[in-house]
């Protein structure tokens, strides 16, 4: 299984054709206690680094823009009710959706988990 | 301190009736009555004054302590206003609606097309509406005459291009008219960044939103090119006046190339807010705009009378009841006329005076992301205190403990730890001094003892409130 990152700080994860989204473990410690997870609708289409969805911390609300173009077949039901999912985690238990992917070459916008981390230390 | 139904007896009453001597009227209907008598606390008067006056004694607002709330300007304003819009008071507001009220509300009239025209003349615009309740309000009638120009002209418009440093409201306005959001990053002297600005703009753009000085309390030294370069391609572009009390006087938003603004009357004019209003987002626009305004206007006629104008086919409609906030806009004109031209412009000088002279006393103790000459407000990081765990909530409790309300925090979204400082031009040197003073001690605090500073605040009625459970479980109900 492919693991990938985009400079938003989502994280995407691909297995086939199917790509697995969620927010970084660095992203979800900086928003703070999350509140309130706003899921897109199953069917919706999106494209690369556009809003699929949109978090909300007790220190701010930010969008979440899909790493991929795709539509989406699949939302993490569980974080209706239990946002704090994200914060404790993150890039496991607190995905957000899961997308058909549309473009596989768009994985070259994106970077590996080494470049993530070294990007991070760039931040 | 008890809740008022908690101190309820019952039959104890404010005022004793006597017996009723008349006899009863028909009951209503059984179907129109309540099936249970409502709960309502059965007091005293003497019991309901100091029940009130002991929560009055609780209140926190700019005329008890300092309140440099970033971004909010929570300048004093003056009870002379107040009484100045009380004059205003006895109108009703059917009166200019009755067939030939025009003539009977000229002094309300004459008050709102004033304001108006003073507006017009601070910000450079040709036509002001005062019908928005708000600065939120304002934005979404301005976003909506962009709409209507693109329209009337056969535009085809898709995009609305916001930098990351604005207030959420700006890409939200948009959104609501119908417009996709174009963000655009903030370059390291803390202006938007001008190329990732030139790539996004298109023919498909319909107007670019810009706060200037922006939420890092700079000016954008671009302004006049991103006006230029959005004209270009016949895309407007909107002033957001939130931050108006650092130019006045110094900068007319419409000389520079601005199409729309709004501007807030309870930041800049002197008008009380807080706690969700009341408020006043008065929109100016240029002279293509002024077609598309909320209708009905207020015009003067040659004879020097005042009237309302309904014949406005072109107009988006209209956007507030009555004239909007009528109160609110009574103290704001009455503040304009008190400052006039040359206090309108102190005001401006001592505003940015004063948060450069906080942000220059601070910049030992806290980083300063955006390290130049501020306008109105200065933002800081408390990145340096993270290094102790301690974060800006810890800073902002420990000052309420001090007596100080908060500033912003947590605001720019583009500033780690922010925290936004706002003096305004009403503050003495001594109160920013002591102000000054506490900040150091709490970064003092943060290599030294941090736990005080996590623990507060412990003056208050009650001890610090769990945020998160507060957002995350949502119960509002009625006790009773």
């Amino acid at each position: 299984m492919d693991l990938y990152f985009s400079k938003e700080h989502e994280w995407v994860k691909i297995s086939g054709t199917t790509a697995t989204v969620g927010i970084s473990d660095h992203a979800a410690h900086e928003l703070g206690d999350i509140t309130f997870v706003e899921l897109p609708a199953v069917g919706k289409t999106v494209k690369q680094f556009e809003t699929v969805a949109a978090i909300e911390s007790v220190k701010a609300a930010s969008d979440i823009y899909s790493p991929l173009s795709g539509k989406v077949t699949s939302i993490n039901e569980t974080l209706e009710n239990a946002p704090e999912v994200v914060n404790e985690s993150a890039e496991e238990a607190g995905w957000i959706c899961t997308i058909e992917i549309a473009d596989p070459t768009e994985v070259k916008n994106l970077m590996s988990k080494a470049e993530y981390d070294e990007y991070l230390k760039s931040l | 301190m008890k809740l008022i139904y908690e101190q309820s007896v019952p039959g104890r009453r404010g005022v004793q009736l006597p017996a009723c001597d008349v006899p009863e009227a028909t009951p209503l209907p059984a179907a129109l009555c309540r099936a249970e008598a409502a709960t309502l606390p059965e007091m005293s008067e003497l019991d309901v004054v100091r029940h009130f006056t002991r929560l009055s004694r609780r209140n926190f607002s700019v005329d008890t302590n300092f309140y440099p709330l970033g971004s909010c300007t929570m300048k004093y304003n003056s009870k002379g206003l107040e009484a100045a819009a009380g004059l205003m008071a006895p109108y009703h507001p059917m009166i200019p609606l009755l067939p030939g009220g025009e003539a009977l509300a000229q002094g309300c009239l004459g008050m709102l097309h004033g304001l108006g025209t003073a507006l017009a003349e601070i910000t450079g615009m040709d036509e002001v509406t005062t019908q928005p309740l708000a600065g939120a309000h304002g934005e979404m009638t301005g976003m909506l005459l962009v709409a209507a120009y693109h329209r009337a002209k056969g535009n085809k418009k898709k995009y609305v291009i916001v930098p990351d440093s604005s207030h959420g409201t700006n890409p939200a306005s948009a959104a609501m008219v119908g417009y996709e959001i174009i963000t655009i990053p903030t370059a390291p002297y803390g202006d938007m960044d001008m190329e990732a600005f030139k790539a996004a703009l298109s023919s498909e753009t319909a107007a670019v939103m810009m706060t200037c000085p922006n939420t890092l309390g700079l000016f954008n030294p671009h302004v006049k090119e991103i006006c230029d370069l959005a004209h270009g391609v016949d895309a407007l572009v909107y002033y957001d006046g939130a931050n108006l009390n650092a130019i006045m006087g110094k900068v007319r938003p419409g000389d520079v190339g601005f199409d729309v603004i709004h501007v807030n009357l309870h930041k800049t004019f002197g008008t009380p807010h807080g706690s969700g209003g009341p408020g006043s987002g008065p929109v100016g626009v240029k002279k293509a705009l002024v077609p598309f305004l909320p209708s009905p206007r207020i015009v003067k006629k040659d004879d020097g009378s005042f009237a309302i104008d309904r014949d406005n086919p072109r107009s988006i409609g209209r956007t507030a009841n009555f004239f909007g906030n009528f109160g609110v806009m009574a103290k704001a004109y009455a503040y304009i006329l008190q400052q006039g031209k040359e206090g309108l412009i102190r005001v401006s000088e001592q505003a940015v005076l004063n948060a450069n002279y906080i942000m220059s006393r601070l910049k030992a103790y806290y980083d300063l992301p955006y390290d130049q000459t501020c306008m109105h407000e200065c933002v800081f990081s408390a990145s340096r205190q993270l290094q102790h765990d301690v974060h800006a909530i810890d800073i902002a409790k420990y000052l309420i403990d001090q007596g100080y309300h908060p500033p912003t925090v947590y605001f720019p979204l583009i500033v780690k730890e922010a925290i936004m400082i706002e003096p305004t031009e009403t503050e003495s040197k001594a109160t920013m001094d002591s102000f000054i003073e506490v900040m150091i001690e709490a970064a003092k605090l943060a290599e030294t003892n941090p736990e005080v500073l996590k623990e507060a605040p412990v003056t208050m009625p009650i001890s610090r409130l769990d945020e998160t459970k507060a957002a995350r479980e949502q119960k509002v109900c009625c006790i009773g």
